[in-house]
Parts: C-alpha cells; structure tokens; sequence
C-alpha cells in the first residue's frame, strides 16, 4: 500500500512537474492530432518549443469552464466554427491584438476583437454520382428537399457539427419554419438512415445505394490520395451548391487562445506561424484545405475543382442558430 | 487495527468512490426541467425503447452464444473440446467497436458480401432498385456486443456448471428427463445466480456502450446523456437521464431478488465428474457452434486487422505506439491493483461482523458500475475542477503558488474513475472468493489471539488468491478496453491504446491504426488465456 501511494504520488508531482516547462504550449484539439501534428512538428524545430496536443472528441469548452484559471490549455483547436465561437462566446478566450491588426486574415474569417481565428475553409458540398445525376448546375441545399430527389440522398448524422452548421445557416437564410419543413422533406428523400462519415457517402453513392450526398470538401481530396478510397471518389462529382444565388455553405477549421493560456508568448508565436505563408500552405497540400490567408494557393488538386461562389453571411449570424438547429434535428427526429 | 479501523477504511473509500454518482443525483434534482421537457417530447421514447432493444438483444444473443458453449465444454466430450474451452475467452479481448467496424465493412451494402450477393442473384436488377440489408441498426449493434460479451457469461456459467457436477443431472435422466429437459429444468435453474451475474455484467456493458452503437447511428440514452451535456449544454439534463437508466436497472435487479425469493443454492461438488462423450452428428455440432463463434469474434477478425496492418502500418504513424503500449498496461495494472485491495478490504470489513451496516461499504462503492462511463467521467472531472480550485485559491491566499490542476490535470483523474468504474467487477469476484473460506477459520484464529491483520493476510489471502488473480485480470482487461473515461479524462501526452486507436476509428480509418488495435488484443490475450486456467479445475 505505502509502495502504491508512493507510486500515485510520485506520478503526480512528476506529470504537473512536466507542465511547469516554459518552452512549451498546451493545445485541447478537436481535430485529430495526425492531421496537425506535420505542421506543429515544423514549428518545434524552427524554434525549440514543445507542442503537446491533447485531442478531445467533445466538450472543450465544458472543460475549460471547469477548469477555470487554472487551466493549462493555451490553444484551442477547432474543426468548425460553431464549436469555436462556442468557446469564445463563453468568456473563455483571449484577444490576439497582434494577429487581429494584420491582414493575414480577411476580416470575414476572424473575429472583430481578436479572440477567434479561421485557419482553413471548407466547403458543404454536395457529392453526386456521376453517372446518375446529369445535370449538377441547379443543385442547391434548398431543392434537395424536392420529390425528385426522393430516396435518392445520403449522409452522415444530422447532429454532426458540420451539418448542424448547415442547418443553422439554414435559419439564418430562411427562418425556422422553412426550415423544420425541409428538414423534414429531406429526411423523407434519404435512402438511409443517416451513418458513417462524408466519405461512407461516396462509397454508397459508388455501389448505386443513392446519388447525392452532402459532403466537405476536402474528403473528395482525402479518397484521391487512398488507394482503397480513390474509386469512391472516382464515381462522384464535387459539386458547389447554391452557385446561382447565396453560394455555397462555408466552415471553418480555428483557433482561439484561451483566457488563462499559461504560454501566452509563445502561443501568439505558434498563432502567427499556423497563419504564415509556410503552415498555410501545408494546410493546403496536407488536408486539401483552402487556406485563409490570400496569399497561399490551394493546392493543384483543389484548385482543379475550379472555383466557386461562397456564401458570405457572417460566420456570427449563423452561429445565433445553433441551438435551435440542434433543437430542430431533434423535433424532426433526422437521426432516427 | 480493531474492527472500527477496518470498517472506517471501507467506509471512507467507499464514499469517495460513490461521490460522482452522488453529484450526479444531486445535479438531477435542480429544478431546470426544460430541456428534458424537450428531449421527453421530442426523441426521448425513441431512445428508450431503442436502449430496450439493444440490451434485451444483447443479453439475449450473449445467452444463446454463452450457456450452450458452457454447458458442451463442462459437461460433455467432444473433438477439441481442451481448447475450445479457453479459445471461447478470446472474443473478450476484441474491443467491440473494432469489430463493429470490421463487420460493418464486410456486410455493409458497398462491402464484399452484399456485392457478391448482388451479384450472384440481382446482377439484372437495376442499381438502386436492389434488396438490401443494413446492419447498421440495433440488431447489428447487440450482435456485435454480444459477440465480444458473451465470454463473461460463458465463463461464469462455465465454472456454475463445472461446481454443480454431473451426478445431478444424472439423477434427473434417471427419472426419465430428455437431455434437453434435464439442462432446462435441473441445470440451469441451479446456475441461476452465476447467470444473473453474468447478465448484469453484460447488460451494464450494453447500456454504457458509446462507441459501437455511435458507429452504428444507434440512438440510445448513453447517445441521449452525451448530447444533452454537449450538444445542449445542459449538465441537470445528462444527470436527470443517467440517474434515471441506474433506477431502472436497480429496480430489474430487485425485480430478479424478489422473484428468486428464499431460494438458496449451496450445492457444491467437489469430486470428478465424467464428460458425457458425444458422438457423430451431435459431436460435429457442438465443434461448429463453438468453433464458428470462436471465428466471429477472434480469429476472423484478427485475420482482418493483419490484412490492414500489412497494407497500412508505417513507422512514421505508428512509432509512438511502444510508448502508447506501455502506458496502457501501466494504467490497466495500477487499476486492477489498486480495485483488488479495496475489494478486499471491503469483503473483509464485511466478514468482521454480523451486523447488516458493515457490508454496506462493499455494497455502495459497486454501485457506479452501472453508471455509463461517459457520464461518470464528466462527472469525475466536475467534481475534481470544483476541488482544485478551492485548494488553489486557499494556497494562494496563503501566499503559496498555486499547484494548479494536480488531480484532474494528471493521471490521477483517470486512475479514479477507472477505480469507480470497475469497482464492481473486482467486488463481485472477490466477494465470492471470501464465500468458500469456512467461518470456522476465522475463529480458530482468533482463539489463537491473532489479529484482524494476520487472519487477512495470514489465512485468507493465501485462502483466495485465485479469486484474487481473477478479479484483477478481469479489471486488467476492463480498462485496457474502456473508452469514454480515457477519452474525457487523460492528460496532456498520455494516450491509451484505447485513445489512441480512437483518433482514427472517430474519423472511421481503422485501417490506419490497425496495429492499435492488434496490441490491444495481443495485451489482453494473456490475462483472457489465464482466466480460463484459474476458474475452473480441469
């Protein structure tokens, strides 16, 4: 027993101990470590200081709330934006005046005082079989709820932030009412119920379970690089809704530093080098993201999907909506 | 230490391992009622009557895959009957949302089994107008549960059925009972306490499952607590359903006392019994039925998951899993030990006395197990924030640097929760372990003036050690599988094999961390192997 305390304790001091180091920065990611990791790696080598990422399937901004001062988190990373502005709506962030004054990043994809950044943009597409679906130039969010759509669409849950985002862009653009009813008639066109991730949709839609889905964007470019996935990709064509009217739904992939980050110096050296030419590009070329600073391309493969209209509502608007989204999502029982 | 000593011990312990349950009841009760007012009139039913399904479906398969494979390899002979009796272990070491994903790849529509189906008997039906099945559903879910469940059954049922001997059953043929008969009406209602273990274990399983029925798009209340916490942000919502899931569950458990009544089951053989040698048809099918389920929950699947490690495993990804490794088991053994020793303590405190009060400890610290881990660990993380604070700001104000988060920041949150959360699984072992020792013992050795501590360590732990053994090797196997706590609670560089397979399976690309999930089953193979060997003589 005294053995085992001994142990317990010596564990303890040692990993708080560990977090005292000066040269470091604690980041709580929602995105998956491997797909960032590349890029904190270039960081640590260009200037010595340690990146230690913890990545949280949910609940971030209930962790930090909890932790409260004395938490040792100095970033967050975010795959979307509602979760970020989630965060930062909470009190639990802080300005980046440095970064906010810059023009790295157009003023559309961060937030007027500084406290939330856009690293990357990705589009809600629509992925449509290729030999099924002729005519792609009409495709829109809206008319995916018509008849002649019916049981004929796929996609992944409903609750998934990426589509929660969608649908609270939904109310923004049209009010709640419109859009419980097409929630509703969407979820009568499916072919499923819905599953799996965005690329599981391009697999189905590849096997002629259904024609359309929704899907990111750089999903398409993740199933070219698979040697399994590429024929998943291969049967879809990327399409960019809404290109006659509003443009297509745009989220964000984010950063926010938080309130009581321990590392402050070094977490705006770590926020400037992810918006620099060098990161951004890698970005680009490692996740077929678009970058948000102007100045780097995407990369040859996305630009190849031509370009497109956005939907330029203010990230802000759409963010109002998301309780009632998920609320909405529950109502029409879209998962079930 | 006298007897007020001990019961102080296990009283302490055992508070501290029901506090998150306790928080959690108390968050139930705040008045804010509106968001469970929209959940009970939107989706709620549909998640009950869901949960239902899963768990009735689950104990149900985890029986028909249990009882028959433990009866065959107690009772009777047939060929490679040795080694089937342990290899009917290994499903257990299969985390079951690997094989959820494994399966699910295999019969989706798009996976090789429905497309050879299609094309052997639709290849002139158009595409889109062809049958198809889903397994993505409830009953994919509960089969996919119970395949990697069904060994706890099985090895409970196992040893009932080895301690009940042969001679009862013998008797009953004797009176003119079919085979059938005689395991129906004589075997297993002697069993039925193991069973009911077995099955409360299972079902517990079941409800706290997160990952499998997530990746199944199975809507259950563990889905309902998660998105009531994260999703609506309301914490009284999340608590009002868990508590609500752990009433029901101990109302079927009184239901079940109730229903045994007085009924007691003391019966136990100590001789040798004689296998009942199977012969042809019978003895082929009982080969098959354990074979195939030996091949659906190990073999096969293990087969796949090579197949992906040899396409995807890289160094570059996978380097980091020696240290990933070794983190895992270090946390898994801390675990089993540190549950062992309360298990001990607790059944010890309860063996000192007559009076009622004095199993309570044992009985309250079991309680979390049925609490679905997710909710435990929010609640483990709430509860070690609001302390940590407190300390902090009182260090501060006393002019001393704050320490920061030194219990929910480091490992000791893990280690915590892992405790409250598979508590139960030692107790009840242990428990039963303590049951065989002869009360006649202890007052031998007491007349002898020893003290409570020599009569523990000098004639009952050497007396149990094999129950001792077994209780930790099944919490060994417990948290190196256990998900949702890890995910929520571990710190800064800490991943378990667990966490860290997860990254992937969370962004459905096991494939990628095949290897993950190969260490996974390799670690829990030896402790799944030894369970075998310790329950059960021959």
């Amino acid at each position: 027993m005294k053995r085992l305390t001994a142990l317990l304790l010596a564990s303890v001091i040692l990993s708080s101990a560990a977090f005292a180091n000066d040269e470091q920065i604690n980041i709580y990611s929602y995105r998956q470590p491997f797909l960032i990791e590349p890029i904190t790696d270039v960081f640590t080598e260009e200037t010595g200081i340690e990146v230690n990422i913890l990545y949280v399937k949910a609940g971030i901004a209930k962790r930090l709330e909890r932790e409260g001062k004395y938490s040792p988190a100095d970033l967050v990373l975010t795959s979307d934006f509602n979760r970020l502005l989630e965060i930062t709506d909470k009190g639990l962030t802080q300005t980046n005046q440095q970064m906010q004054t810059s023009d790295v990043i157009p003023a559309q994809f961060k937030d007027s005082e500084g406290h939330w950044f856009a690293l990357t943009k990705r589009v809600r597409a629509v992925y449509a079989s290729k030999s099924r679906v002729a005519d792609t130039a009409d495709i829109t969010y809206e008319n995916l709820s018509s008849a002649q759509y019916k049981g004929r669409i796929c996609t992944r849950s409903g609750k998934h932030p990426y589509n929660v985002s969608l649908v609270a862009s939904m109310i923004a653009h049209h009010g709640k009412n419109y859009t419980k009813d097409w929630l509703l008639a969407l979820k009568n066109n499916l072919a499923r119920k819905p599953q799996g991730n965005d690329r599981g949709q391009a697999k189905a839609i590849k096997e002629g379970l259904c024609d359309l889905s929704l899907g990111n964007s750089y999903y398409f470019g993740k199933m070219l690089m698979d040697e399994k996935q590429k024929s998943w990709a291969n049967a879809v064509r990327l399409v960019f809704p809404n290109q006659q009217d509003r443009g297509s739904h745009i989220n964000i992939s984010g950063m926010a530093m938080t309130k009581y980050a321990p590392h402050k110096k070094n977490t705006q050296q770590l926020m400037a080098f992810l918006t620099s030419d060098k990161a951004q590009s890698l970005y680009a070329e490692i996740n077929m993201e678009y970058p948000v600073n102007p100045n780097v391309e995407p990369s040859e493969l996305v630009k190849s999907w031509g370009e497109f209209k956005a939907d330029d509502i203010a990230l802000t608007e759409i963010v109002k909506h998301r309780q009632t989204a998920y609320k909405l999502l529950d109502e029409v029982k879209f998962d079930l | 230490m006298n007897n007020n000593k001990w019961l102080i011990w296990a009283w302490a312990t055992s508070i501290a391992l029901i506090l998150p349950t306790a928080f959690l009841l108390l968050q139930s009760l705040t008045p804010d009622t509106a968001l469970f007012e929209h959940l009970w009139a939107t989706v709620l039913t549909d998640y009950i009557i869901t949960t239902l399904q899963l768990v009735g479906l689950v104990l149900f398969f985890s029986s028909v895959f249990a009882l028959p494979t433990a009866w065959l390899v107690a009772m009777c002979d047939f060929p490679a009957r040795r080694y089937l009796q342990w290899l009917l272990m290994l499903p257990l070491a299969m985390p079951a949302y690997v094989i959820a994903y494994i399966y699910t790849d295999l019969f989706d529509f798009s996976g090789p089994i429905q497309r050879t189906l299609r094309v052997l008997f639709q290849s002139d039906v158009a595409i889109g107008e062809q049958w198809f099945f889903d397994i993505r559903n409830v009953f994919g879910a509960s089969l996919m549960l119970s395949l990697v469940l069904f060994p706890y059954l099985y090895l409970i049922a196992r040893t009932a059925f080895l301690e009940q001997g042969a001679h009862l059953f013998q008797v009953s043929r004797g009176l003119g009972q079919t085979p059938w008969q005689s395991f129906r009406r004589v075997a297993l209602p002697l069993c039925r306490p193991a069973i009911v273990v077995g099955l409360m274990f299972i079902g517990a399983e079941a409800l706290g499952d997160f990952a499998t029925v997530h990746y199944f798009s199975v809507n259950t209340l563990t889905t309902a607590v998660y998105d009531s916490w994260l999703g609506h942000g309301s914490l009284s919502a999340a608590a009002k359903i868990s508590i609500l899931m752990l009433v029901s569950v101990f109302a079927i458990l009184a239901i079940e006392r109730w229903q045994r009544g007085r009924q007691r089951f003391y019966h136990k053989y100590t001789g040798q019994s004689v296998l009942f040698k199977l012969q042809g048809w019978r003895a082929k099918i009982a080969f098959l039925y354990c074979a195939s389920l030996v091949i659906a929950g190990f073999i096969l699947p293990l087969i796949i998951l090579a197949g992906y490690a040899i396409d995807y495993a890289s160094f570059e990804t996978d380097g980091q899993l020696g240290k990933v490794l070794l983190q895992t088991v270090w946390l898994a053994l801390l675990v089993a030990v540190i549950t062992t020793f309360l298990g001990v303590l607790f059944a010890f405190t309860t063996r000192l006395s007559s009076q009622k009060t004095v199993s309570w400890p044992l009985k309250i610290s079991g309680l979390s197990y049925m609490m679905p881990s997710t909710v435990l660990a929010i609640a483990v993380l709430i509860m070690m924030t609001l302390f940590e604070t407190k300390i902090n700001d009182a260090l501060i104000a006393f002019g001393y640097d704050a320490p920061g988060l030194f219990l929910s920041g480091t490992l000791t949150a893990l280690v915590f929760a892992f405790v409250v959360r598979f508590q139960a699984v030692a107790n009840g072992t242990i428990e039963t372990g303590f049951l065989t020792v002869s009360p006649s013992l202890d007052m031998a050795t007491k007349s002898l003036g020893k003290s409570d501590t020599k009569l523990l360590f000098g004639v009952h732990v050497p007396l149990i050690k094999k129950s001792l053994f077994t209780a930790m090797l099944l919490v060994f196997i417990e948290s190196m599988k256990e998900l949702p706590a890890a995910l929520l609670l571990r710190p800064f560089n800490f991943d378990t094999l667990a966490t860290y397979l997860y990254q992937y399976v969370s962004d459905e690309q096991l494939e990628q961390a095949a290897l993950a999930a190969i260490l996974i089953v390799l670690a829990g193979l030896y402790p799944v192997i030894r369970l075998t060997k310790t329950s059960g003589a021959n």
